[in-house]
């Protein structure tokens, strides 16, 4: 048994925390998110440089060729940054698609792409109605001649305002939530057809709806098998749930770190208030959420790295438990800091919100628990 | 036992359903609704006025006074019915805070000079009472205020000033001494806000809007007569009015107008083919703070009887306090869970035919400003402070 990180891990590690306390302090943060764009593509190229864009890809591609805990590594100190450029969008997501599922002709054109930091891409699944079934997908994509037709709407598509490249599901074949008979395209951003509406989340991110006024893309754009687009959606989905966790733990840490040091520091009645016991239980409780999902955290990691028969189960349970530490930690968080808490000026709000964002990305609490239970006890 | 109103209460409440029937209307719910201060300011002045020609805009108040005269449980009738429409509580600094100070502890040109213009909501207060360094140890406050004649010269900050930025008059804990108890050198004082010296600094909080200030005194002069009461026993002013604020303080109808909505969005959300309202763990959600809110409704109406059969309120109020802001905060926190992903738009956002969405900001806005309701007005943890104390005796 070990849960020491390599080497190279390490190094890894400690070369995001470096970048983030040093080139990506709060004020930098600010201003990036409060920017037109949202992001800063000076960093981004920043961090094609210093290797993070490759870490999932295949060597050869120019990738770094890391797996699951090398991408936990880098997400848990973006975490700690609250870092805005579209690392999960576009590596995790729409690379993710395409290193897992794309021909070798697609991979060799956009994959070093990504790595060398040129191109942005997004990947385009919710709908309107489909909440968080990943499957209940109403686009169409028709076949014509040699080309697929595509209409309909994507809608709070991650760095979809910002990106160069979409993959979009579609409906080739079936009914409405049918995980048979979707499918996915490689789409240019700027083809036409395509409508973005921009708009900015909570959590500072630019995303779009996508509306695609009958898209015309040639087949070779098809990423994937034809019909079997789920199967490949649920295996990107699945590292980018753990990859999201980990952001999550990352941003925990950072909460319970600030409200401790600010309990030391605050004084009312002529103490500091971290001197009531009262909280510090509330604080002792918090570290303990955190320790918990941490856990979890290695756990599923552990599962997916090894292949273990669980680890579909230990993804979801890890999801159900970032949630819930998630907003315990927040909360008191935000409490523990009476008004300052309050602020939009304060960093701790803006920390609650991405975890809050991160809890619904793929499913809320009650969506991966119901997923466990079905699994655990059907 | 028995839970039966009155039929004399039962008549008034008919009276207030065909009051707000008639009075409050689509057009102005948008307004009031709506987040922008600019639209929303103008809009509950107009609404305020609306019941004050009616004669119902101060329910607390004693009649001679311009107050509807009505008992504990007329009072919380009226609460009742506005918060089950959704309608918004009138802004309180006047008419809850300052108004029932002056006419308590104020003198008969007080009274003549700031009652009128609160009751027809022509002046707006703000209340400035916490500081940076003060807070929850309220009576540390520091701003001070020195005698020079028949005026005082105030200098200091007061934090966290709701709606300052709206405000033609504040009215303020200020220190006139420094010896002896800490409380025991407190002043209360009605400011103008156009005196020289006052600065505002508006605060954004944490749902991106602005109702938030600091408010910054140098050398401001304010007439003596501006003083409720004796000097140095401010303190004990600020804390009757505390006590009085006794009904709907929990919040009941408003937190069950919430449930109502989560569960008309949930009968329309559907998740994989089936309706949010029928998934047995949202339903577990939903009946659990459903039968928190049964049982504190109750505990609602047995203070109420217990104050309408004379008991003082006493630190029940605390209870209500705590349990009504955790019952806020669980439905503000489910109707994000009912918006999904659209919880995250931030106002400003496309339209909701574009965005696809309708009431996700709405959700947004409330459950971030509502993490506030645990913190203000002497936070939960200083309630529990106080019930371990004067209820249990520890
Ligand atoms: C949205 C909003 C609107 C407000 N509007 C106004 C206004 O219009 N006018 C005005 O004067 N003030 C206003 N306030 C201020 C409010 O009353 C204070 O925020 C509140 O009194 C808490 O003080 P603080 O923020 O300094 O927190 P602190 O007192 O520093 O408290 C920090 C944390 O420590 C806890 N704590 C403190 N003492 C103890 C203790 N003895 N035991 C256990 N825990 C303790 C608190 O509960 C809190 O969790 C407003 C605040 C907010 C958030």
């Amino acid at each position: 048994m070990n849960f020491e990180f390599t080497e190279e891990q390490v190094m890894l590690r400690d070369s995001v925390a470096r970048y983030v306390q040093d080139d990506y302090d709060w004020d930098t943060r600010v201003a990036i998110a409060n920017s037109e764009t949202g992001i800063d593509r000076a960093k981004w190229q920043t961090f094609a440089e210093l290797g993070w864009l490759s870490i999932p890809f295949a060597e050869e591609y120019g990738g770094f060729g890391g797996d699951a805990v090398d991408v936990m590594v880098v997400m848990e100190e973006l975490g700690k940054g609250l870092v805005l450029e579209p690392y999960l969008a576009t590596v995790l997501l729409y690379g993710g698609l395409l290193q897992k599922g794309g021909n070798p002709e697609q991979q060799a054109a956009q994959i070093p792409p990504i790595i060398d930091g040129s191109t942005l891409g997004a990947f385009a699944y919710l709908e309107r109605q489909s909440r968080y079934e990943i499957a209940d997908v109403k686009t169409t994509a028709t076949a014509d001649g040699d080309n697929f037709v595509l209409k309909g709407e994507k809608v709070v598509v991650f760095n979809g305002a910002n990106a160069d490249q979409l993959i979009v599901s579609a409906r080739t074949s079936g009914a409405q939530s049918d995980e048979q008979g979707i499918s996915l395209f490689l789409i240019p951003a700027d083809a036409a057809g395509v409508e973005r509406v921009s708009y900015r989340m909570m959590d500072g991110q630019r995303v779009a709806n996508v509306v695609l006024n009958d898209v015309t893309v040639p087949a070779s754009n098809l990423v994937g098998t034809q019909d079997a687009g789920h199967e490949l959606i649920a295996a990107v989905v699945q590292e980018a749930n753990l990859a999201l966790a980990a952001e999550a733990i990352g941003i925990m840490q950072q909460l319970n770190a600030k409200t401790l040091e600010y309990t030391k520091t605050r004084e009312q009645f002529g103490v500091a208030i971290g001197s009531f016991q009262a909280l510090q239980h509330r604080m002792v409780d918090t570290f303990m959420s955190f320790e918990q999902a941490k856990s979890l955290l290695y756990r599923a990691v552990c599962a997916l790295t090894d292949d273990q028969e669980d680890e579909v189960q230990a993804i979801h349970a890890l999801r159900v438990m970032v949630d819930k530490a998630g907003k315990h930690i927040f909360g008191e968080a935000i409490q523990l800091h009476g008004g300052m808490g309050i602020t939009d000026e304060l960093d701790i709000g803006h920390y609650a919100k991405r975890l809050m964002m991160i809890n619904t990305t793929f499913g809320n609490r009650d969506y991966h628990q119901a997923k466990f239970n079905a699994l655990r006890y059907n | 036992m028995d839970t039966a109103f009155a039929p004399e209460d039962i008549a008034f409440r008919e009276e207030v359903c065909a009051f707000f029937d008639s009075a409050y209307d689509d057009d102005i719910d948008a307004r009031l609704n709506n987040p922008d201060p600019a639209v929303f300011q103008p809009a509950i002045i107009e609404w305020q006025k609306r019941l004050f020609e009616r004669g119902w805009i101060a329910p607390g108040w004693p009649k001679e006074y311009g107050g509807t005269g009505w008992d504990d449980t007329k009072a919380f009738i009226f609460e009742t019915e506005r918060a089950s429409r959704g309608i918004r509580d009138v802004i309180p600094f006047g008419l809850k805070m300052v108004g029932p100070v002056i006419y308590t502890f104020g003198t008969d040109e007080q009274k003549e000079r700031f009652l009128p213009p609160i009751l027809n909501s022509d002046e707006w207060w703000c209340q400035g009472y916490s500081e940076p360094g003060a807070g929850s140890d309220l009576a540390a406050l520091k701003t001070r205020a020195v005698r020079d004649g028949d005026e005082y010269v105030v200098t200091g900050a007061k934090i966290w000033t709701s709606y300052a930025q709206f405000a033609d008059w504040i009215f303020c804990l200020v220190r006139t001494s420094t010896e002896g108890k800490k409380q025991a050198g407190i002043s209360f004082l009605l400011i103008d806000m156009k005196s020289p010296g006052i600065k505002i600094n508006p605060i954004v909080s944490i749902d991106a809007h602005h109702s938030l200030n600091e408010v910054e005194f140098n050398e401001v002069r304010v007439p003596v007569a501006n003083r409720i009461g004796e000097e140095n026993q401010g303190w004990t002013y600020a804390k009757a009015l505390l006590a009085h604020e006794r009904t709907a303080i929990a919040g009941v109808a408003d937190s069950k107008r919430t449930l109502e909505m989560i569960k008309h969005y949930a009968s329309q959300e559907v998740n994989g083919g089936k309706r949010l309202i029928d998934d047995a763990l949202f339903q577990q959600r939903l009946s659990d703070i459903e039968i928190d809110l049964m049982a504190l409704e109750f505990t609602d109406l047995r203070v109420l009887a217990s104050v309408a059969a004379g008991g003082a309120p006493g630190a029940e109020s605390s209870l209500l306090k705590i349990k009504g802001t955790e019952m806020q905060q669980a439905v503000q926190e489910l109707l994000m869970e009912v918006a999904g992903y659209y919880q995250g738009v931030l106002p400003g956002g496309p339209e909701a035919d574009v965005l696809g969405h309708e009431f996700g900001t709405r959700a947004f806005k409330s459950y971030m400003y509502g993490r506030a309701a645990t913190i203000y007005g002497g936070s939960n943890e200083v309630q529990k402070n106080i019930i371990a104390k004067a209820v249990l005796g520890l």
